[in-house]
């Protein structure tokens, strides 16, 4: 295949707007599955992400195409994550296309992802297609987008193609758009090996499989690559391209996009945004194009029980190599014992990994109260960042404090106006500003500290809007915050994973709302529990659980042994779910949940 | 285990006049299928001769045993002597109601060799008996502990519920003070559990009755305990009382020790080296069963080590005498829950045996897994 019969592209749309089922059109039509094999979104493997029904892990996937004017082409199709929180997984797929398809939902009109993803896409200076999906729906507003995409994105609305991928209808004419309107890779097989990685996966046989785009260059089995980060050299086993299974090929050229197979086994070794080259012809410079990976949402992880240590440490380690964007390093509590300060990239992200821990790698763990990261000046000058509330600085030492806010863009039909900036000043949102793109549509933008935003924000969003308000941020900057450390006391015991950082404004309220939520997730034990909060010396919220006083049950005899002891088997796999705090037993539920407010 | 104890025999007499509105045991409210039943019955007996050592205790459960006619009763008991042997000390016991007993019928249990009669009174009130679906009143059922006591039994033992929706207090002393009168041997007072399923339990699903809460049920379980003990009966299960330890019920204290049982009947279940099983819920299809010559098992369970040590501490620590300080594989000293334990006074040590407190019999069903970290 010649590099003027490839194209590298992606899709990139707002949450819902039917990419998944676009991308498996796409598969479908390329004859790569058989209709036994089709399931609905392949690209989406993980359970998790079918679950969801987003895409978490990008994938990539090599298309074969005929095109109309009999050519064949071969297309590499990189299939980005959906959320807010994993941008950082979005920029590296886009790195690596020459195009995108911007898809936007015929009813729903243009969305702040839509916008934000364009925007990334404009960074990497791709070419556009806007697709316009699900024009089967009886609420499709073609006219309307099609204004939106010339006046909202600024893009030539008389190249939107028009399809559903539900139906199935327009398949052709977006495979056509990919081959005449996003230009061929450029680059020179001839000239030193750079390739771009940016994705890999283990595979317990094959150690990682790195995923990469080859801008310059060839790789070949047999090859000794060198890793531009860190100078490790490693000899290549094999190196193929992504079909429905991995298919091997002679070798990967400027251009292709594949993976790469090179014994490598230590996860640290691979570090997702590296160039690949050639040990013995090394190009001079890295490639540009990546972010680093910034974790904006911190959190403890620890086993349920101590003994389990070791295993966390090693289903952390794989658990790594399919997630370049969780950072951990060594933490310990006097609660929880010894474990890991981990970085999320938001909160849905930490759930992810929370719930990928415990099914993939069969891990019991408890993740402490998330919190942003913060930054105090001290009165020697020093300044300290803490998104650990146990490293809270001594406040007789403290000078000023600050934390990170973020510039938040929401687009709402105009009726959800009121609702939405009552949350937004409730969160502490400072400075709006409000835009009106279309008749009956608002933009509002705010300047919103994180910590209000990423523990349950956009789910809040979605319930005030039923469903109809989009969201987007960007990290701005710090800010001079009043903060205080609000501690909570289980029975008179500070438990250290449980306490916050809180705006001291807000420090009461929080108080109250963690205490309500641990009544509701502590079960009542033999004694009374009083649950406090704190802030200093100072009690500020208070519940109490009271004891249960009797649960034995009257009868038991021939029938009933068999069933009290299957309940008392069940009640004894819910109790390794909890963690013994002094004499009182928490939910490993409890610590995260204790942040996200109830719905009304 | 306990294998050096002998066995016990339980029959399953599904029959009832009518159904009480709180039970969930099996039975139907007719006596149409007995003599196929008792067929049946007879037929299983077989199926399990020689298979168990002698029994040293027979009880006769239902469903009301009471419902079947003096030569059914006979003819089942000739046919249990035939095929099982039995210790000559046996506890041979029959549960009974009051709305079908007669000097005359007594007379013949007696002469069958049934030496303990366990009454189902339940309460002295008119208005509980009335909640609770029972066909006789007050009146009838201590006409009924004055026939059974001059019979001459050896033991005689009344069924109590507390717990009932309206009863205070009062009336619930009331009615045990009335029972004590008779000085039974053994006493069990049944906390009211509104089962799933029964018509009280559709009546709570209907709103039509509550339980009483937490709270009362308390109040009642203290009460109970206290009042007993101080009129010189031992608490020696959650339900449970004896005026000695000699007229504690041996039959059931099997169900709580591990002891080998086999129950016949339907829906009766068997436990023998470490398995379990139980037939099917069901007199038609035990009868269909038996009559293909197939042995009427609904379903077996095979115990595990550590599904033993579960239920030896489960069963254990709903009994005074609690639990064997090294048994359940080691489980009470693990951790420092007994030390906890302790210091809460919910279980105290005594003779190398770990035994709940009456403030740990209110919390049976959570003391086992406090072993569990």
């Amino acid at each position: 295949m010649t590099m003027q019969h490839i194209r590298n592209f992606s899709i990139i749309a707002h949450i819902d707007h039917g990419k998944s089922t676009l991308a498996d059109r796409l598969i479908q039509y390329a004859g790569l599955v058989t209709e036994r094999q089709f399931r609905d979104q392949i690209l989406d493997n993980m359970d998790i992400e079918r679950e969801r029904g987003i895409t978490i892990k990008s994938q990539t996937i090599l298309l074969s195409y005929t095109s109309r004017a009999g050519e064949v082409f071969a297309l590499n199709l990189i299939d980005t994550p959906g959320h807010v929180d994993f941008s950082y997984e979005v920029s590296r797929a886009l790195a690596s296309c020459e195009g995108v398809l911007l898809l936007v939902d015929a009813s729903q009109g243009v969305q702040a992802q839509t916008i934000a993803n364009l925007y990334a896409a404009m960074e990497h200076d791709l070419t556009i297609i806007p697709v316009i999906n699900k024009i089967d729906l009886p609420s499709a507003d073609i006219d309307g987008v099609k204004e939106q995409i010339d006046h909202d994105l600024g893009l030539e609305s008389d190249h939107a193609i028009l399809c559903s991928a539900k139906e199935g209808t327009g398949i052709e004419d977006v495979l056509e758009a990919i081959v005449k309107q996003v230009p061929a890779p450029s680059g020179n097989a001839e000239e030193p090996l750079a390739a771009l990685i940016f994705d890999a996966h283990y595979d317990s046989f094959r150690g990682t499989i790195v995923s990469c785009r080859v801008f310059d260059g060839t790789v070949r089995a047999g090859d000794t690559i060198r890793l531009m980060s860190n100078g490790a050299t490693h000899k290549v086993e094999e190196v193929g391209v992504f079909r429905f299974t991995r298919e091997s090929q002679k070798e990967l050229s400027a251009g292709s996009v594949g993976y790469v197979i090179a014994g490598i086994k230590t996860v640290a070794d691979i570090r997702i945004g590296d160039t690949i080259t050639l040990d013995t012809n090394p190009v001079s410079s890295s490639l540009p194009g990546f972010k680093e990976v910034k974790p904006v949402v911190f959190s403890s992880l620890y086993p349920i029980s101590s003994d389990d240590y070791p295993s966390l440490v090693d289903a952390l380690e794989k658990y790594k190599l399919n997630d370049a964007a969780l950072v951990y390093q060594k933490d310990s509590s006097i609660a929880l014992g010894q474990g890991f300060r981990c970085g999320f990239l938001g909160l849905l992200h930490l759930e992810i990994v929370q719930e990928r821990l415990e099914r993939e790698f069969d891990q019991s763990i408890i993740m402490t109260v998330p919190s942003v990261q913060y930054r105090f000046t001290l009165l020697d000058g020093t300044t300290v960042t803490v998104e650990n509330p146990q490293y809270y600085p001594d406040p007789m030492l403290v000078k000023g404090s600050g934390e990170p806010f973020i510039g938040a863009t929401i687009i709402i039909p105009e009726r959800y106006m009121g609702v939405v900036m009552k949350l937004c000043l409730e969160r502490r949102g400072v400075n709006p500003r409000i835009t009106y793109p279309t008749p009956a549509r608002v933009e509002i933008r705010f300047d919103m500290p994180l910590a209000e935003v990423v523990f349950d924000f956009y789910d809040r969003l979605k319930t005030v809007t039923q469903g109809y308000g989009s969201f987007d941020y960007e990290l701005i900057e710090y800010r001079e915050s009043d903060l205080v450390k609000l501690d909570i006391l289980v029975n008179g015991e500070k438990v250290d994973a449980l306490s916050l950082i809180v705006h001291r404004e807000r420090a009461r309220q929080w108080g109250i709302q963690v205490c309500d939520r641990l009544k509701e997730e502590i079960p009542r034990h033999n004694f009374k529990i009083a649950i406090q909060g704190a802030i200093g010396g100072k009690i500020i919220s208070r519940s109490t659980i009271s004891a249960f006083r009797k649960d034995v049950t009257a009868k038991c005899y021939g029938g009933d042994i068999s069933r009290k002891r299957k309940l008392l088997e069940k009640q004894k796999k819910g109790k390794k779910r909890m963690k013994m705090v002094g004499s009182v037993m928490i939910p490993q539920s409890a610590f995260v949940s204790v942040l996200k407010t109830r719905d009304e | 285990m306990n294998k050096t104890e002998h066995p016990g025999l339980y029959i399953h007499i599904p029959f009832c006049h009518s159904k009480c509105r709180y039970c969930d045991f099996y039975s139907v409210a007719s006596s149409a299928a007995i003599p196929a039943w008792l067929h049946a019955v007879q037929t299983e007996v077989l199926l399990y001769k020689d298979k168990f050592q002698e029994f040293d205790s027979l009880y006769l459960g239902g469903g009301t045993p009471t419902i079947l006619g003096e030569r059914e009763l006979a003819a089942l008991i000739a046919c249990l002597r035939k095929h099982f042997a039995f210790r000559p000390e046996s506890e041979m016991t029959i549960e009974a109601n009051p709305d079908d007993l007669s000097m005359d019928k007594l007379k013949a249990i007696g002469d069958l060799g049934i030496n303990r009669v366990s009454l189902g009174v339940q309460s002295l009130d008119d208005r509980d008996l009335k909640y609770l679906g029972r066909r006789h009143g007050a009146e009838q059922a201590l006409k009924a502990i004055e026939m059974i006591r001059s019979c001459g039994f050896a033991e005689v033992g009344v069924d109590l519920m507390y717990g009932l929706e309206g009863q205070r207090l009062p009336g619930w002393r009331r009615t045990i003070d009335q029972v004590l009168e008779f000085r039974p041997e053994h006493l069990s007072c049944y906390q009211l559990t509104i089962e799933r399923g029964t018509p009280l339990g559709k009546m709570k699903q209907a709103g039509q009755v509550r339980p009483i809460g937490e709270k009362l049920e308390t109040a009642f379980f203290v009460f109970t305990s206290r009042y007993l003990d101080k009129r010189g009966y031992r608490h020696y299960e959650i339900s449970n009382f004896a005026r000695s330890r000699e007229t504690m019920c041996r039959h059931n204290r099997k169900y709580w020790s591990h002891v080998p049982y086999l129950g016949l009947g339907p829906s009766a279940h068997s436990f023998q080296a470490g398995s379990r099983w139980w037939n099917v819920r069901s007199t038609k299809k035990y009868c269909r069963l038996l009559a293909e010559g197939k042995a009427p098992v609904g379903a077996c369970e095979v115990l595990s080590e550590e599904q033993l040590d579960l239920e030896t501490l489960a069963l254990g620590l709903r009994t005074s005498d609690g639990v064997d300080f090294h048994a359940a594989g080691g489980r009470l000293q693990s951790g420092n829950a007994l030390e906890e334990l302790q210091k809460s006074h919910l279980v105290r040590v005594s003779n190398g045996r770990v035994q709940p407190t009456r403030k740990g019999f209110l919390v049976a069903d959570s003391l086992p897994l406090m072993f569990y970290a």
